[in-house]
């Protein structure tokens, strides 16, 4: 009897360090491969998440464990209703507000559980060759491909509006001594507004998540080069941390790199009606 | 409020103001609603901030406390054997604000607002620092007279409580006021609020020997008392101003000007904050939700179009970044309000964006040509003609430059159906129920396909097949050389909408608000319904599928598994069919709008209001798009922005797409003309 040959697995690596400076990691990091065969089947699914928390006094762990974990709950849940299905409709919530009500829940949890405390959230939901994505604050999502890397988010930060205004440059935004103050993060009160993307991952392109513990330290050329050169996401993972320390390990660093299955059109079998 | 994050201990380190040590730690010092405030809004409180160690206390090794809640009094406590409280007006920070009877007064009821600031902080520096700022700003308040500032009765303190005695303003804030009301604040009241602050702002930034600045300027400061008198509340972060004094960054997100970001408070701070409070309080758009300092991306007429260009131009001097572009002084910007037509009880003449060199009424039409009926059809144009069908049963061709006829071909119905052209052959339905395909260069029929009822979806050919969807509720994929049918699919409604095609599927909505996704061999891939009819055509992008329904959304799916992505309501049924072009996805409303969405996200990037229902699909040519309306004009609009290029008026309403080719525009309308016009 002939076995089918296997379906084609998204790949994923991940890494995360307290840094040199740092005396604690206040980074969370969340991955969450979802795979379902049979009548209803999904596609390749992962749902990853990074937090990178603030606050002092245990405060910044807390919220940024406390706020993936909130997020990662409401998402996969709604992973599990909506998409091993194939008659939607429109009673159901959008991807979309599926995402910012994931936002919204980790928020309400980091305000009244950790008041003080507070943290940037970047969750990406890879559905076959499409990442679904959300940010608060200035961690960032990058597509590494062959051709570059490509900042998807936009930082959350003062200086990242004022280089927009024209009021400062890029350069003077790396080394600015409040380049760190946010204006928008989890655990802030009042209502939280959320940004949502879509990427599509062409084949050979990587989703590289990672907190301002990386970005800061290690310029998109050697990232780029990193992802190309290592034999595996994993390893990928591993030495851009190093590459972080090397260059100062200022904070704590965080990264997760995810690569859709090669084949993404096979992805739905759907039986006949 | 800003956040500083201990990345270097000596970058985020400064001297905190106002009690509201532990706002310094996060966003959102908006939430905070009260402060020293004399408010008896009806607004609830914010939940009473926790009462955490600000960032630097916690390096110090400061262990968490419980909430202040536990230390709130009760009612009827006494206080200074003078001051019974009676209930809490709200807190907020590490303050709470109680109202309270002066017993001073027994013959009369004299009531007055105490605000106590619980002094919690352990480290004997920060504790000193807080009772520093309560007092300053006590003796602040205490020496400053004005109709527009509440005015202080006593401060005292009890142990670790700082107690600030208060006029009590009855009467609500404007945000409140704002939530309240529905629709927009009329340009007139809001320039008398506006001419009001102005005054208090002055008095405040003329003191001497150094003028105060307010700092925390937004429509929950601002009291509207039981006389419609504005009031300035709240002097929390009220700071002597002294020049150049660098001090930690703080302020309500949202309004605070730039440069308060760099710990620099001066008089025309305020100004930038009165200016994004009256752009609050026009278009109703938080600035505590937008990016900060970018009020210039939402100009108010977008959102309020009864507002003059006057009152705009004021506004945006005062939200100039650069703070030299701003008005130099309240007093300055008072004179410039008092200016206004609506401040001197004249109507307001509303903001006519006409973008400078566009006549936009002036256009040439290239040529046109009179059908014999109305045209709903959109015309196609392939190899220098034009196709166009006609409710006057005739299919037409004409010459695309010239607009001369070439010739005709009678159905037994109208044709609404819009004719697609393919392998030489030219295809189109009818309201007699049959797909006609005919010889393109010569209009001699080649084959028909009959239905069992009328067609109004149009032809859509790909994969070596024509698919059209029928009232007979099928969607049929008709081979084009043969005439033959493939397949046909069973629908739950009438078909309408034209169907679209992706790699390995093709989309179609109906009647029953259905759309379904077909794999090309006929068989069902998966199906989203809508609450209202799907009569608008699904557009592909590279990973969504963009559709309008007549329950007034317009839907992005995801191609493969057909989950909403997200969605945007309009206010009005959507037939009209999205078109994409980069990451903008362009479609009309019911609603009298054209709207401009991110493809990827949904946000709203512009919309323009026409005088009528857009039932016409947008085309999108050279940054441009063009739509008609069915107040009867065709509408070219910049993509990017939104702005007016040329309008041009025809004789009758247009529901007609407009296509272009080679520089010309082509739509038909309904009276009964083919028009062709220059893009």
């Amino acid at each position: 009897m002939e076995r089918p040959s296997p379906r084609p697995r998204l790949t994923v690596g991940w890494a995360t360090d307290v840094g040199r400076q740092r005396s604690h990691n206040e980074d969370t990091v969340l991955i969450a491969e979802l795979e379902q065969a049979g009548y209803y089947g999904t596609p390749s699914t992962a749902l990853l998440v990074l937090a990178d928390g603030m606050g002092g006094h245990l405060a910044g762990e807390v919220a940024s464990a406390l706020a993936t974990r909130a997020a990662a709950q409401h998402i996969l849940q709604a992973c599990l209703t909506l998409l091993p299905i194939r008659e939607h409709s429109a009673s159901e919530p959008s991807l979309k507000e599926v995402l910012i009500e994931a936002f919204q829940r980790a928020n309400e949890l980091v305000t009244e559980r950790v008041p003080g405390g507070g943290t940037t959230l970047l969750c990406a939901l890879i559905l076959g060759n499409r990442a679904y994505i959300a940010n608060v604050g200035d961690s960032r999502a990058y597509l590494v491909s062959p051709e570059g890397c490509r900042q998807i988010t936009r930082d959350h930060s003062i200086v990242d509006i004022m280089v927009e205004l024209g009021q400062m440059t890029s350069e003077e935004a790396v080394h600015h001594p409040q380049r760190n103050v946010l204006y928008r993060a989890v655990g802030q009160r009042g209502p939280l507004e959320v940004d949502t993307f879509l990427c599509h991952i062409p084949p050979g392109g990587v989703l590289l998540l990672c907190s301002d513990g990386l970005w800061e330290m290690v310029s998109e050329e050697e990232m780029v080069q990193v992802v190309a050169t290592s034999s595996s996401l994993q390893e990928a993972c591993d030495i851009l941390v190093e590459k972080a320390n090397q260059a100062g390990g200022k904070d704590n660093i965080s990264v997760i790199l995810a690569a859709p299955p090669e084949i993404v059109d096979s992805e739905f079998h759907w039986p006949e009606i | 409020m800003v956040q500083g994050r201990d990345k270097d201990p000596e970058e985020s380190r400064g001297t905190p103001f106002k009690e509201d040590l532990s706002t310094r730690m996060m966003p959102g010092l908006a939430a905070r609603r009260m402060g020293t405030g004399l408010t008896e809004s009806p607004t609830p409180a914010a939940p009473a901030a926790p009462d955490v160690p600000p960032p630097d206390v916690a390096k110090q090794e400061v262990h968490p406390r419980p909430a202040p809640t536990s230390g709130r009094l009760a009612e009827g406590t006494v206080l200074q054997g003078r001051y019974r409280i009676l209930g809490v007006l709200g807190s907020g920070g590490m303050s709470t604000v109680y109202k309270a009877q002066d017993l001073r007064f027994p013959k009369v009821q004299r009531f007055c607002a105490v605000k106590e600031m619980l002094n919690t902080a352990t480290d004997p520096r920060v504790r000193a620092l807080m009772m520093q700022n309560f007092e300053r700003e006590a003796s602040i308040l205490a020496t400053l007279s004005h109709p527009a500032i509440p005015q202080v009765y006593d401060y005292f303190t009890e142990g670790d409580r700082a107690y600030l005695v208060t006029e009590l303003i009855p009467g609500k804030d404007l945000e409140a006021l704002l939530h309240e009301t529905e629709g927009f604040f009329p340009e007139a009241q809001v320039v008398q609020w506006a001419i009001q602050i102005c005054d208090v702002l002055t008095y405040l930034h003329t003191r001497t020997p150094q003028p105060i600045v307010f700092r925390d300027m937004k429509p929950s400061n601002l009291m509207l008392d039981d006389q419609g008198r504005i009031r300035l509340v709240d002097f929390g972060i009220a700071k002597v101003f002294q020049s150049g004094e660098k001090g930690t960054m703080i302020g309500t997100e949202g309004y605070s000007p730039p440069e308060q970001y760099r710990g620099v408070a001066e008089p025309r701070g305020d100004i930038y904050a009165l200016g994004a409070t009256l752009h609050h309080l026009l278009t109703k758009q938080d600035p505590r939700l937008e990016p900060p300092f970018t009020f210039h991306k939402r100009p108010i007429h977008q959102y309020n179009p009864a507002i003059s260009a006057e009152l705009q131009e004021i506004i945006s001097r005062a939200l100039e970044y650069d703070i030299q572009k701003r008005f130099g002084s309240a007093e300055e910007m008072k004179r410039a309000l008092l200016s206004l037509k609506s401040a001197r009880g004249l109507a307001a003449t509303a903001y006519m964006p006409t973008p400078e060199g566009v006549r936009p009424d002036a256009l040439k039409v290239i040529w046109q040509f009179a059908c014999e009926d109305e045209v709903r059809s959109s015309p196609c144009i392939h190899e220098g003609i034009l196709y166009v069908g006609a409710y006057d049963n005739n299919l037409y061709a004409l010459d695309a430059e010239t607009g001369k006829f070439l010739w005709k071909y009678a159905t037994e119905g109208g044709i609404a159906s819009s004719p697609a052209v393919a392998d030489g052959r030219v295809f189109f339905g009818s309201t007699d129920g049959s797909l006609y395909a005919l010889n393109a260069e010569t209009g001699r029929l080649m084959w028909t396909y009959p239905t069992k009822a009328r067609i109004y979806s149009s032809p859509r050919v790909q994969f070596g097949h024509v698919f059209i969807g029928s009232d007979d509720r099928h969607l049929y994929a008709v081979n084009t050389i043969t005439g033959r049918m493939a397949w046909s699919v069973e629908t739950e409604g009438a078909v309408r909408s034209t169907p679209a095609t992706g790699s390995d599927a093709i989309y179609v909505g109906d009647e029953e608000g259905v759309l379904h996704a077909v794999g090309v061999n006929g068989r069902l891939i998966w199906r989203f319904r809508a609450r209202r009819a799907i009569t608008s055509s699904p557009a592909v992008g590279q990973d969504l599928l963009y559709v309008g329904s007549q329950d007034w959304f317009v839907y992005a799916l995801d191609l493969r598994a057909g989950w909403v992505v997200w969605r945007y309501r309009t206010d009005g049924p959507v037939i009209s069919s999205p078109a994409v072009a980069g990451d903008t996805v362009f479609v009309g409303s019911a609603d009298g709008h054209l709207y401009a969405l991110d493809a990827t996200n949904g946000y709203l990037v512009w919309r323009y209001r026409t005088g009528g229902q857009v039932t016409s699909s947008p085309a999108v040519y050279q940054g441009a798009v063009y739509v008609g309306s069915v107040d009867g004009y065709v509408y070219s609009l910049d993509a990017q922005t939104g702005q007016l290029r040329w309008r041009f008026q025809t004789g009758g309403p247009v529901v007609s797409s407009p296509r272009v080719a080679n520089d010309i525009v082509y739509v038909g309308s309904l009276d009964h003309n083919v028009y062709a016009l220059p893009i």
